[in-house]
């Protein structure tokens, strides 16, 4: 029997509203946070990509695998991350969840499939074509998920991920999010085509979803999750969404120009993934309160989580020359 | 003991891994038909969930290992030569090298990269390399580069044994040389030089191939009376460096052989041990035979003059006899 991905019940939007929130949350906290000069380094924010990430996220179980990218907190916690351990990571504590050893960009937990956050644009088409071989062998169901953006779309490995998978016949979901920008370079200037269209030539099946959208990324996302899971192979999936805040949130300190208009951000703002989300809500009969209760309780949640964090204990500098081999730290 | 051809040990060794683990999978391109030989028979054995061929997109091979033995499993991918390693650097050193320590420890990666490596027979520039140096200077891969059978089919079961990644390099166009293979799970621990010939007035430190010229050098050198010791590092990372500092206090001196071109070859790092750690054992200076800094180039005449012979090893050796010791 085939699901029925007309929409999410309103359990799964509640769910998947508050996580969204969780990671706006956060990261509006780390954001305010780097200005203040309290990061050892620029955060690059998924603010106005939530609903991808949330969307998908929701259909995916501690056993499948993600791979992210460097604007890979949202996937971090849209996989079940603990935000605590990421917010002490990103402040540099032994608490981190990766012992202060990764960072913003490589937070990773493997015990809940999330394969990392990578700095390399495109390195986990790689890692997650191999998770996927992985899955596949062991035949039980799993799946794996690489999550990249349209400036990875651009690095060949895309395209000898697809073919690979394509022709092993292997539990892949690709996730490009379309954010419009490869860095600094607008989409436009960098990509000759459709992305979407990139899937058919390989035997692939293209999916398309409204990235600020979460009930949309929701139904999408589990049609051409259906998909892979029933052992017919790979799919595309595109989802249209934006980054509200730019890069990185240094990149104030060293642009000279802007490069994008304030219309055009003004323009996403206005579509909002988590207002977008709770219009979502009520339309469903979710009360205003209980919208309201819902986003005080994550305010409060992340709000003590990052308190905890600011304290938490600096990582130990003799570990550093043990960690390079498994041997060594036995 | 039994008289086994190099690549037959390493046959051998994958045969008798893979039955063992059945975690362990291989792929790359041409496993199935084995242009070298080292994974013949592989894919009638244990099929193709286990064995199987790829297409050539060896930036992509390289991150799938690492996606593989983080989901789990141990692969190994054959990476035919060892110049191909450099188009799918990036996921060997951005991810594979860094993973463990950037997740703070939770990533295990129990993988095994293996090509054929190195000169000598006019495959040209972009076959011939010898890119041990840049795997050693990643910090997060063991490099493994065995000279004869024995050891070929022992590091190679300790690759795919240890939970960490491993290059293992094997001397390209020596796997037809019999050697002596120890019978039984014979392992070869790394980080652990082997003595191949004792001497008292030189240390020669040869590498890979490089252990049998130095071996016809020290016969030359011994008909003038000159005991040359050879050692064999038969792992670059982890360095046998107590194994070389003890061999040099002994002789006094060092000679080191290396395949790779001589800017920041492993001889170069060996020679800083010796200078940093060995200074005060030194009765002259640390001298290097190595590939001069040019690609190797096609003719025959043009490969033999700038690949590390014999006579060149033993060059060298008297050259450091004929100086006036320092102490």
């Amino acid at each position: 029997m085939r699901n029925d991905y007309h929409n999410p019940d309103p359990e799964k939007l509640v769910a998947m509203f508050e996580r969204m929130l969780v990671i706006r949350e956060t990261e509006e906290y780390l954001g305010a946070q780097f200005r203040a000069g309290e990061l050892p380094a620029g955060v690059h924010l998924y603010i106005g990509q939530e609903a991808s990430g949330v969307g998908i996220c929701a259909h995916l179980g501690d056993e499948d695998w993600i791979t992210s990218t460097h604007r890979g907190h949202g996937h971090f916690l849209a996989k079940g991350g603990d935000p605590y351990a990421m917010i002490a990571e990103i402040h540099a504590k032994s608490d981190g969840i990766c012992g202060g050893f990764g960072g913003t960009m490589h937070v990773a937990d493997v015990a809940r499939g999330i394969l990392g956050a990578n700095g390399i644009v495109g390195g986990g088409l790689g890692i997650a074509t191999g998770a996927a071989f992985a899955a596949k062998l062991e035949g039980n169901g799993k799946v794996a998920v690489c999550f990249f953006g349209d400036g990875a779309a651009n690095q060949g490995t895309f395209m000898e991920a697809m073919n690979l998978a394509s022709l092993w016949k292997l539990p892949l979901l690709l996730v490009c999010e379309h954010n419009g920008w490869s860095e600094f370079t607008r989409s436009e200037v960098a990509t000759s085509g459709r992305i979407i269209d990139r899937a058919s030539p390989f035997n692939i099946p293209g999916f398309e979803a409204d990235g600020n959208d979460v009930a949309d990324v929701w139904r999408v996302s589990g049609r051409a999750l259906e998909s892979v899971r029933s052992g017919e192979g790979p799919a595309l999936l595109v989802t249209y969404t934006y980054r509200t805040r730019g890069h990185v949130e240094a990149e104030v300190n060293f642009l000279s120009q802007p490069y994008r208009s304030e219309e055009e951000v003004a323009s996403w703002v206005a579509k909002d993934p988590i207002e977008r989300g709770a219009a979502l809500l009520a339309q469903g009969g979710i009360a205003e309160e209980e919208i309201s209760a819902i986003r005080a309780r994550v305010k409060a949640s992340i709000a003590e989580m990052a308190k905890r964090a600011r304290s938490a204990a600096d990582p130990d500098p003799a570990r550093v020359r043990s960690m390079m081999f498994s041997a060594a730290e036995a | 003991m039994a008289k086994r051809r190099m690549i037959q040990a390493i046959n051998d060794a994958m045969f008798e891994e893979m039955e063992r683990d059945p975690r362990i999978v291989l792929f790359g391109e041409d496993v199935e038909i084995s242009m070298f030989g080292d994974t013949k028979g592989l894919r009638e054995r244990f099929g193709p969930d286990r064995v199987r061929d790829t297409p050539i997109c060896e930036a992509l091979l390289t991150g799938m290992a690492v996606g593989m033995a983080a989901a789990g499993w141990r692969p190994v991918l054959h990476m035919m030569f060892a110049n191909f390693m450099y188009t799918g650097f990036d996921a060997i050193a951005n991810q594979m090298a860094k993973l463990r320590l950037m997740t703070g420890g939770q990533m295990k990666l129990p993988i095994t990269i293996m090509a054929g490596f190195g000169g000598g027979r006019s495959t040209a520039a972009q076959h011939s390399d010898c890119p041990y140096p840049l795997f050693m200077n990643l910090g997060g891969v063991h490099v493994a580069v065995p000279s004869n059978a024995g050891d070929a089919k022992g590091l190679f079961k300790s690759a795919v044994r240890s939970d960490d990644p491993v290059i293992f390099l094997e001397p390209g166009g020596r796997g037809g040389e019999m050697g002596e293979v120890p019978d039984g799970d014979h392992l070869v621990p790394f980080g652990r030089a082997s003595v191949r010939r004792s001497g008292s007035d030189v240390t020669i430190v040869a590498i890979s191939a490089m252990v049998k010229l130095a071996e016809q050098a020290a016969k030359q050198l011994a008909q003038d009376g000159i005991e040359a010791e050879i050692l064999d590092p038969r792992t670059l990372v982890p360095l046998d460096e107590d194994g070389i500092l003890a061999s040099l206090s002994r002789t006094g001196r060092l000679v080191v052989v290396d395949e790779a071109r001589d800017r920041c070859s492993a001889a170069s790092q060996i020679a800083a041990v010796a200078a940093d750690r060995g200074f005060a054992m030194l009765k002259g200076p640390v001298r290097r035979v190595t590939v001069p800094d040019v690609c190797m180039p096609y003719a025959p005449v043009l490969e033999r003059s700038v690949y590390p012979n014999a006579e060149r090893i033993a060059d060298v050796v008297r050259e450091l006899l004929n100086c006036r010791d320092y102490q």
